[in-house]
């Protein structure tokens, strides 16, 4: 029974949220909403319980594929159902069943309105989600890529702000148009190799101006959805416009599919290109982490603040990436993991505050402090993770990073350090102008403090802020020998002899 | 004596169902219009005994009748199947709207049936009359449909507009085929190939025919430049005929080109690949850039149907076995999308109300769920957005003009099905972000609602399991012409 469980772990953790979505989706009664928000709850639990011994049955001397799962899907195409995950999926797919979890959670009672399709929509997303991190077979893994669009655009749109319609629909175009780049380039390798299996692709020989090409591909898919510069400009339409919840996902898990598919597809398929071009990716991860600091730095709006920063913040991952050595790619991967949590926490901390007062304006608060005391002590030590402060883990990221980068050219993490002072400037800034003070106005003296269910979302949060920052070793171990196989992979030329 | 069994047991299904459309038509006559509905079980029942004698006589092999000029082979099963099919639903969806528009007449199911026996004959068709002959039953047919709401001033210019066009292409596509004869001496397709082989395929003369004819086809299939007609008459028209001509004739069509392009000038593809190509890049940037544009649903439709034919001429340039049948597929997932599309029209219109524009479709998650959510699979189908069939049909078209070497093309079609998702999306939008304006109840008979759902479900479970239909596809092409 459980030889078979562990056999199939990785479908469980796809479908069973999927499943659950479905059944929420039958219980669509906005007057008996108890019902659908208990079995969400149910759902989400059990999917993040299925994902744990992901972590607890890892073989964590093999960087290669483990769990795997492979059978025949669509034969005229040679396409298969194949499932894996490594040291690089594992954390992410908990980080994904975890989230939703959270997510589930947060929107209780916030969400009145329809409130089965948006459960639905974020347990059928997280399945999706893990799909993308687990998936072995392009054309599969553009499956959940895809798919995953759908419930997210819903979701904006629906319950999203004032401006909602013009934010999806532009997230939607913005990664489509990426993504069919993409498409185009795993049919190109199709019929090279005749096969869509991502290991076939990682031994294909290529020249480096078709490498060149694939890279391109790659990067138009994965450039917008990590974001970088100067792709960014839907996130913070997105974010802004979007309900918590959808925040909450984009920051934590979405931009990470972007972060993992480089390392997955766009560096191990095209390593040649990837070092060629390298110093371009370098260039647009540093105006990333200086010059979208810079930008939050003038935001009015909480949530537009946080997205600015998420951005600049996945400029260090793909600055890790992209210096192609261990302390670098091992840092890029804490730093995303560390990012899920702090902008996770950071978003709900922004949805506390809207659900009370229904603003996002900076200016709309002062003085939060004063009335909502415990509130005020978990958005001060998530603002401090944000900027990077030692003991949290947005330090550990960011540290290793830097290393990695001096290691490589002083002036990258010179450029790149900057982050720490204008990380903490914007942030603590803006906790200064929200939370301390005199108390602003009458709406924030009537502001109650954290009830039980928000008390306890946050302080998971903190307790796994200040748990990685200061025992980082759990997700390291994971991830080393696979950081390990990489880089070895990474380092020789897949150019056919004769170039 | 022999012989003549044989050529009539291959054309079997097209005898009996020509056979019970006219007995629909006599039937008609003595039936009152409270029984009239014994007209509907008897096309229906047409429709399932040809299925049953198409399915039943079926073999792998070809089977050629009446001296060659009429073939029953995979290909042309596995379409027509498919054409029953599309077919009966037609006929299920259409039904209550018939019914409240006072169209619910013999007239309806004797012309669909007999527009179906055109299809069939263009299906099977070996030579370019028997083709043509098919082709205008098919065609004689729709306009007299179009037509048949006879107070309806636009359906009469549409009707009007379709039989002009549509009789000037059919006078091209004859005056090619009369060319092509003079040269090779022969109107039977292998005759044709075989003549081919042996000359010079440069002449002047064999090209203006080849011209003739695919600026013939691009009219029967709405593709730009010849789609000025499909706007009008898709908006003109009463939906249901509208969902018939957005439909199951584009497969017969779709065999059309095989037959003439594919099998009798296949030794001249060099020169329509470069029609074919021109064609589909047109057809997508204008099918879809338009499309943005309109505010009524139908019309809407009808230009999304232009940039679909632009992705089937996308494999069918490829000009390769793999090329041709993805083509099918693309055509048959698109057949089942656009019924799925109109048949959702189909079920929020009720009498004296059309639901036409988009904005009636304002609301409509709050309206009916399950409505909106079978809209939502369609519309994310058409737009290609996996795991709906749409995207496996854009997937097999893309990957077989890759393989043609076309990379460029593919690019720029991928390109343009980012500006097509646009206006599907804004669909969604109405349905799911806006608040309903139409509070009427939607009421619809059982049976058009089952069928409505498990069209749109087959959308997703097929986008899951494609494999089935693309070995149907490939079986079907793969039989036919190699």
């Amino acid at each position: 029974m459980l030889e078979y469980f562990l056999q199939h772990i990785l479908s469980f953790s796809i479908w069973l949220p999927i499943a659950f979505g479905v059944a929420v989706l039958f219980t669509a009664d906005d007057n008996k909403p108890c019902v659908t928000r208990w079995l969400a709850l149910a759902g989400s639990l059990a999917s993040f319980l299925v994902t744990i011994p992901l972590y607890t049955h890892f073989n964590f001397a093999d960087g290669g594929f483990q769990f795997q799962e492979r059978f025949l899907w669509i034969a005229s195409f040679n396409i298969h159902y194949h499932l894996g995950a490594d040291g690089l999926a594992v954390p992410l797919i908990l980080l994904t069943s975890f989230t939703t979890l959270i997510v589930v959670l947060s929107a209780w009672e916030v969400i009145e309105k329809r409130v089965a399709q948006y459960m639905a929509s974020f347990l059928i997303m997280s399945g999706l989600m893990i799909g993308v991190f687990s998936a072995l077979d392009a054309i599969f893994y553009y499956v959940f890529w895809e798919a995953m669009l759908i419930p997210m655009f819903l979701v904006i749109g629906i319950w999203g702000g004032p401006n909602r319609v013009y934010a999806t629909v532009k997230f939607f175009l913005y990664t489509l148009l990426g993504s069919l780049l993409m498409l185009v380039a795993f049919i190109y390798m199709y019929h090279q190799t005749g096969s869509f299996a991502i290991t076939d692709y990682y031994e294909m020989p290529m020249p480096l101006n078709v490498q060149i090409l694939v890279f391109l591909a790659f990067f138009a898919a994965f450039a917008v959805k990590i974001p970088m510069w100067p792709v960014h400009t839907w996130l913070p339409d997105a974010h802004v416009e979007a309900p918590t919840g959808g925040s909450v996902v984009l920051a934590a898990i979405a931009l990470k599919l972007g972060g993992y598919s480089f390392l997955r597809f766009a560096m191990p398929i095209a390593p040649d290109a990837s070092h060629y071009l390298s110093g371009f990716m370098i260039a647009l991860s540093l105006i990333a982490i200086v010059y979208i600091a810079l930008v939050a730095l003038v935001q009015k709006d909480m949530k537009k603040l946080i997205a600015y920063s998420s951005i600049s913040h996945m400029g260090f991952v793909t600055l890790g990436f992209f210096i192609f050595n261990n302390l670098g790619l091992e840092g890029a991967i804490v730093q995303m993991i560390s990012h899920g949590f702090i902008s996770a926490a950071m978003f709900l901390c922004v949805g506390v505050l809207y659900d009370r007062v229904h603003s996002r304006q900076i200016d709309a608060y002062g003085g939060v402090a004063n009335t909502m005391p415990a509130f005020a002590a978990f958005a001060v030590l998530f603002a401090m993770a944000n900027s990077g402060l030692p003991g949290t883990s947005g330090f550990v990221g960011e540290f290793m990073v830097i290393l990695g980068a001096i290691q490589e050219n002083f002036w990258y993490a010179f450029l790149a350090s900057f982050t720490l002072i204008f990380g903490a400037a914007y942030t603590l800034w803006m906790v200064k102008r929200v939370f301390y003070g005199e108390v602003a106005n009458e709406n924030v003296a009537a502001l109650k403090d954290l009830n039980k269910r928000e008390f306890l979302i946050l302080a998971i949060l903190a307790t796994l802020v200040l748990a990685l920052g200061i025992y980082p070793e759990p997700l390291t171990n994971v991830t080393n020998a696979t950081v390990d196989q990489l880089l070895s992979h990474l380092s020789h030329s897949k150019l056919p002899a004769g170039f | 004596m022999e012989n003549i069994r044989y050529d009539l047991i291959t054309a079997l299904p097209e005898m009996v169902l020509l056979g019970m459309a006219m007995l629909v038509l006599i039937a008609d006559l003595f039936l009152k219009q409270s029984n009239r509905i014994a007209i509907y079980g008897l096309s229906q029942l047409a429709l399932l005994m040809a299925a049953y004698i198409t399915f039943t006589t079926h073999s792998p092999g070809a089977g050629y009748a009446f001296t060659g000029t009429f073939v029953d082979d995979s290909m042309s099963d596995v379409l027509k199947l498919m054409i029953y099919l599309g077919t009966s639903l037609i006929f299920v969806y259409s039904r209550q709207y018939l019914q409240q528009r006072d169209m619910f007449r013999g007239e309806f199911y004797a012309l669909t049936l007999f527009s179906v026996v055109g299809m069939m004959i263009m299906v099977s068709g070996q030579n370019m009359l028997t083709l043509y002959v098919g082709l205008e039953l098919l065609s004689l047919s729709l306009y007299a449909l179009v037509a048949m709401d006879r107070d309806n001033a636009r359906a009469t210019e549409a009707a009007m507009k379709y039989f002009v066009l549509g009789a000037l292409a059919s006078g091209m596509l004859l005056y090619g085929m009369s060319m092509i004869y003079g040269m090779t001496g022969s109107l039977n397709l292998a005759d044709i190939h075989n003549a081919l082989m042996a000359t010079e395929k440069t002449h002047s003369v064999l090209i203006l025919g080849l011209v003739f004819i695919v600026a013939g086809l691009a009219f029967k299939l709405g593709a730009v430049p010849f789609q000025m007609w499909v706007p009008d008459v898709y908006e003109g028209s009463p939906t249901a005929i509208t969902m018939l001509i957005s439909s199951v004739p584009k497969l017969a069509a779709f065999a059309f080109v095989i037959r003439l392009l594919a099998q009798g000038l296949q030794t001249m593809a060099v020169d329509w690949q470069q029609m074919l190509l021109v064609m589909a890049v047109l057809s997508i940037i204008i099918g879809n850039v338009t499309a943005i544009a309109q505010t009524n649903l139908k019309r809407m439709l009808a230009y999304s149907t232009i940039s679909h034919i632009g992705f089937v001429l996308f494999g069918l340039m490829s000009a390769s076995i793999n090329g041709f049948a993805s083509a099918l597929f693309y055509i048959a997932s698109y057949v089942l999308m656009s019924l799925a599309g109109f048949g959702i029209i189909l079920l929020l219109s009720r009498k004296g109300f059309e639901a036409d524009k988009l904005d009636d479709l304002k609301g409509l998650n709050q309206r009916s769920p399950w409505t909106a959510f079978l809209m939502l699979i369609v519309m994310f189908s058409m737009a290609g957005v996996p795991p709906t069939l749409g995207f496996y049909a854009k997937f097999t078209v893309l990957q077989a003009a890759l393989q043609a070497g076309f990379l460029w093309l593919v690019v720029f079609a991928v390109l343009m099905a980012v500006i097509g998702a646009f206006y599907y999306l804004r669909v969604i939008k109405l349905m799911y972000f806006d608040e309903p304006v139409d509070h009427h109840p939607i009421q619809v008979p059982a049976d058009m609602r089952v069928a409505l759902s498990v069209n749109a479900f087959a959308l997703l479970f097929i986008g899951l399991m494609p494999q089935g239909l693309m070995s149907l596809c490939g079986y079907a092409i793969v039989r036919s012409l190699s």
